[in-house]
């Protein structure tokens, strides 16, 4: 017994359709004969048979489509009883080679293994962060005082930056677009030694650590800080008409749920409330898009996200907010690891460029420093800024008209009256105390 | 029995041993293409494969007339050109599979069959490719002093559209060059019909209009082209001048591996099967009493061994390895052999 | 040393291989009665008759085919085609025969041929004759490609492009074959390695063929306003000389290149692609090129010279990426 298989009738054939069978099970074949007709996606082709022998068994009905090989009948040689046990027949694919085979995943091996060091000079510094989606244009000065990503370096300049330890934050460019060259680096390196300062290495080559950053900052680093906050505060009350919103929220179911969903879990998953006030933000911010956006150029542009930013304290002095993306379609336990996250590398000094620009709107957490309530200042180009003081017990009174003692936190909306008015500030606010009742809807 | 002993067409003319030898070289093709369809169904062989079922006479008829120094050059359809000329079923069969044991080392494929002992200078995609190759080997010939040497190139009546061949033939007669062309005229050039692409089909006329001398026969009878064949080379050789030789003939199958054939009616094909080279031979030979059934069954069973043979040194067959990959691309090593040395 | 034309030096090395090889055989449009249509061959028919200076038929394709198929034979023929505008004639057996048949027969085959034609634009020949299309050519493995752009290399290019056993093309710049200069004693050439026609430390400037002399015009008016620059003629564009490139490149940190073909898709492309590759660290600013615009060449003078890298041009584009 043998199989009769669909062959490949072309270069480009993986599979064809069964149209016609011109024979039965029972008729005898002639080598040449043609017995069935096959669709391919050029035309109807007749297939023959390269054997003599009785067609046994038809395996393909017409109207199904099979791959190429795929046994179509099988047949009885001249002479052959049906019954009779068939013998081995050998693959008819053709293999892959073995060279080939071994070729192949010695490629893909290779592709797993880390990037060669290139051949001369130091270690190449870390790729260029990914280029943001379209965000509005960031505050220059503020972002990257912290940061030394967004400076135009040759990379030959970087290279020799990073040999002689020099910070290229600060050095003047005066290559094509301002960028930093050879003769550049060779000029500060130059009046570095001259003078007293230390030089140190630069913040993007840094490697994120955990608790206290890497080196000593320069002390005009921190002077650099400063003057980027003075700039942008300065800016935003000269700019920004301001007003201002209170709202005191009742927090004992929030914090009777964080502490239920707390239990059980090990201390590295535990959930902070400042997740909670977080996702409570976003989400409230949902309904109410003219709090989150920019003001560019005379007009407000709503963001397309909710990406807020987290207002961090500098151990070295200063103040920062970069962005968590998407809080409101973050579930707590992905957002907790994120804000930890991103505290962690921006104590560190290694944010990306998309966390330098995108927040939309600003949320300040003020309750550990035992504040009552937060009157912002918004940072421009944001049109709102979203504030938290201390939870603690305070008097309440009930439902019911009672006197009982409450944990309640007092959450401010500093806005941008050219945006937005006090009566759609307020509703936000409600809106906020109220996600702040469901827990664990957040 | 016809007593004309001076009629080419009659076996008796060229005796058994030769009429049996061309027997066999067309049952040797015809069963060599016949596996490699099947092969190609299994798919062993890949890529583009160009049949010459049917047409078998001319190479058949042809080739045996050549000297071992000649040039051939041939199609695509040039698995019958390549093993009439010598090289072994075995090396041809490999390189249908791409092994490295093919005549071309497996980089060329059904398209690209060389072999430089043999002055087989390929097997060519390029429709009209060889003519003018061929014109520069009868060059180098001339250039050379080989006043004997003839080169012979195939194609089909396709060609005949491409400006290649016209300022090939117009080179050659200009120029007074021992090119032999051969045209197997099989009526379709892929799916287009000769009377479809040529405002002048009669080809010789073609011929004519460079001032060179042509003739054409028909290409199913293989003691036919055989015998125009040996004229033309003769002249060529004589007068180290070009001639247009024209076959008429008829491929049995698609033009590659397989189309619906939408262009050409079956019954048309039905009839020309009735002049199969093969068949209509072996009645020749059975009605001159030159061949029995058994002769024949002897021819075919060792073409079909031959064919087997060579199917299983393909099989056996090795892959180059790939850290070859970049070979060949230039030539490594020592120039060519100076004009004028046997090669 | 004597002065000679870029036309007499192609004419003495054409002679020289007529004399010392009876393979070598010269033919093309009217390389014999009329002397060649650049004058490069004139004489030469007189000297060694009508069989080995061979005038053929515009005929490209068949001609190209035929030099091919003598090759093949044992010739080694100088096809002679007039420009690279009617080599697009050619390209089917230059292309699928010349550079493949040593593949594709598994190294049985070579074809050790020379294809010789004139190149690029200046003269107001418009669109169809103004071609600079080397890079074409220097796409394709299995071929050799050479532009002389000195009156040296004019001499000595030809006799090592012969004795190569495959395929040699070689552009000769239309704009050069007046070109007169001392012809050294020693004019033996290298075409493996690219030359380093001037040395220099600030910037490396990379050309080639018709380009070399305006290149080194601009590197003399960089020079007068303090600007050092080096100079390197690419002289084979097929394979590229990558190692004296980047060794130029390494030192100096900066790279112009100029380039006569339209820079999409250009051999400027390629030799920055390659800088980038292989020097990507040692830059201090982006890699510049001077091409042609992307326009077909016009007829009007003044229009023809705005599309062509000009001396002015090159000289902007080097303070460009020095920003000076």
């Amino acid at each position: 017994m043998s199989e009769f298989r669909l062959p490949s009738l072309g270069a480009d054939m993986d599979e064809g359709t069964l149209l016609q069978w011109l024979v039965q099970p029972g008729d005898t074949v002639h080598k040449g004969q043609v017995v069935a007709v096959v669709d391919t996606a050029k035309a109807a082709i007749d297939i023959e048979i390269w054997q003599d022998g009785t067609v046994q068994a038809l395996q393909v009905q017409p109207g199904e489509k099979v791959p190429v090989g795929t046994v179509l009948a099988t047949l009885l040689a001249p002479g052959e009883a049906a019954g009779a046990a068939p013998p081995i027949q050998a693959a008819q694919v053709a293999p892959v080679p073995p060279e080939m085979a071994r070729a192949q995943a010695a490629a893909s091996g290779a592709a797993g293994e880390a990037a060669p060091i290139p051949a001369q000079g130091p270690p190449p510094p870390p790729p260029p962060p990914p280029t943001s989606a379209a965000g509005p244009a960031p505050l220059p000065t503020l972002q990257a005082a912290v940061s030394g990503l967004r400076l135009r370096v040759s990379p030959a300049a970087r290279r020799q930056a990073e040999a002689l330890g020099l910070e290229l934050q600060g050095v003047a460019g005066s290559g094509p677009g301002g960028a930093i060259t050879l003769a550049d680096v060779a000029l500060a390196a130059a009046s570095a030694s001259a003078s007293a300062s230390p030089v140190r290495p630069a913040a993007s080559a840094a490697a994120p650590v955990a608790g206290p950053t890497a080196g000593t900052p320069a002390t005009d680093r921190q002077a650099e800080i400063r003057r980027a906050i003075a700039s942008a505060m300065s800016r935003s009350k000269r700019e920004i008409p301001h007003y201002y919103l209170l709202e005191t929220i009742p927090m004992a179911r929030a914090q009777q749920w964080l502490a239920e969903a707390n239990a059980g879990r090990p201390i590295t998953t535990r959930l902070l409330m400042a997740a909670l006030q977080l996702k409570a933000v976003a989400l409230a911010l949902r309904r109410y898009p003219e709090l989150n956006g920019f003001f560019i150029d005379g007009q407000f542009q709503p963001a397309p996200a909710a990406h807020i930013g987290v207002a961090i304290s500098l151990r070295q002095g200063g103040l920062i907010a970069p962005a968590l993306h998407n809080v409101d379609q973050l579930p707590l336990d992905a957002l907790m690891p994120a804000l930890a996250d991103l505290v962690q590398r921006t104590r560190a000094g290694s944010l990306r460029r998309t966390e330098m620009v995108d927040a939309s709107i600003t949320v300040t957490n003020l309750g550990d420093q035992g504040v009552e309530a937060v009157l912002g200042v918004i940072h421009p180009p944001q049109v709102a800024l979203v504030g938290f003081g201390r939870i603690a017990p305070r008097p309440w009174v009930d439902a019911a008209g009672g006197l009982c003692v409450m944990p309640t936190v007092t959450a401010s909306l500093a806005a941008d009256h050219r945006v937005s008015d006090g009566h759609r500030g307020g509703l936000f606010l409600a809106e906020l105390h109220e996600q702040l009742q469901h827990p664990e809807e957040l | 029995m016809s007593a004309d002993a001076l009629n080419p067409l009659d076996p008796y003319t060229h005796g058994r041993d030769f009429c049996l030898a061309r027997m066999r070289d067309m049952l040797r093709i015809r069963r060599f293409e016949e596996r490699c369809a099947q092969l190609y169904g299994e798919t062993k062989i890949r890529g583009f494969l160009h049949l010459y079922i049917g047409e078998e006479a001319v190479a058949a008829g042809v080739l045996p007339n050549l000297r071992t120094d000649d040039n051939v050059l041939a199609t695509y359809r040039e698995h019958g050109h390549a093993l009439l000329r010598g090289l072994s079923m075995q090396s041809i069969m490999a390189e249908m599979y791409g092994k490295q044991e093919g005549c071309s080392r497996g980089r060329g494929g059904s398209m690209h069959l060389f072999d430089r002992a043999n002055h087989f200078y390929g097997g060519n995609a390029i429709v009209a490719g060889g003519l003018p190759l061929a014109v520069g080997l009868a060059l180098a010939d001339q250039l050379g002093g080989r006043k004997d040497r003839v080169t012979v190139c195939f194609f089909g009546e396709g060609a005949v559209a491409e400006g290649a061949f016209h300022e090939s033939m117009n080179l050659a007669a200009l120029w007074k060059l021992p090119v032999l062309f051969v045209c197997e005229n099989n009526l379709y050039a892929m799916g287009t019909a000769l009377a479809r692409s040529e405002a002048q089909i009669a080809l010789t006329v073609k011929a004519a209009g460079y001032n060179m001398p042509s003739a054409q026969v028909n290409g199913m009878h293989v003691l036919a082209v055989h015998d125009v064949a040996r004229q033309a080379l003769d002249q060529v050789r004589a007068q180290q001048s070009p001639f247009f030789l024209e076959l008429h003939t008829y491929r049995f199958r698609a033009h590659s591996m397989y189309d619906a054939e939408l262009y050409r009616d079956k019954a048309e094909v039905e009839r020309w099967k009735q002049h199969d080279p093969i068949t209509t031979f072996a009645e020749r030979l059975k009605a001159a009493q030159m061949m029995s059934d058994d002769d024949l069954k002897a021819i075919d069973r060792a073409a079909q061994d031959e064919v087997e043979a060579a199917v299983a040194f393909a099989e056996a067959g090795t892959w180059e390895p790939v850290e070859q990959l970049l070979r060949d691309v230039t030539t490594p090593a020592v120039p060519t052999v100076a004009a004028g040395s046997a090669s | 040393m004597k002065k000679t034309t870029y036309r007499e030096a192609l004419r003495a090395a054409h002679r020289e291989a007529l004399l010392t090889d009876p393979r070598v055989f010269i033919m093309g449009e009217d390389v014999g009665r009329y002397g060649g249509s650049y004058a490069v061959t004139m004489g030469l028919l007189a000297e060694f008759g009508e069989a080995r200076v061979r005038d053929t038929p515009l005929s490209e394709l068949g001609f190209v085919g035929a030099g091919v198929g003598a090759a093949l034979g044992g010739m080694r023929p100088i096809v002679e085609i007039m420009t690279v505008n009617f080599s697009l004639l050619a390209l089917d057996p230059i292309v699928n025969t010349a550079a493949t048949l040593g593949h594709m027969s598994g190294g049985q085959f070579s074809v050790p041929l020379v294809v010789r034609m004139a190149t690029g634009a200046g003269r107001q020949l418009a669109a169809q004759h103004s071609h600079s299309l080397e890079n074409w050519y220097a796409h394709v493995p299995g071929i050799r490609v050479l532009a002389p752009a000195t009156v040296a290399d004019a001499r000595g290019m030809l006799g090592p492009a012969l004795a190569d056993p495959d395929t040699v093309v070689i552009f000769e710049h239309a704009q050069l074959y007046n070109l007169e200069e001392d012809l050294p004693d020693d004019w033996h050439c290298d075409i493996t390695h690219a030359a380093v026609r001037r040395a220099g430390t600030q910037l490396s400037l990379i050309t080639y063929g018709g380009s070399l002399p305006k290149t080194m015009q601009a590197a003399e008016v960089l020079a007068s306003e303090g600007i050092d620059v080096e100079v390197i003629d690419l002289r084979v564009l097929r394979p590229l000389d990558t190692a004296t490139i980047a060794a130029s490149v390494r030192k100096t940190h900066r790279a112009v290149v100029v380039d006569e073909g339209w820079k999409s898709g250009s051999l400027a492309a390629e030799v920055m692609a390659r800088i980038m590759e292989e020097c990507f660290y040692d830059l201090d600013a982006p890699v510049a090129r001077v091409c042609s615009e992307e326009v077909p060449m016009p007829y009007a003078k003044h229009l023809e010279e705005a599309a062509l890298p000009q001396v002015p041009k090159i000289v902007a584009a080097v303070k460009g990426v020095l920003n000076v």
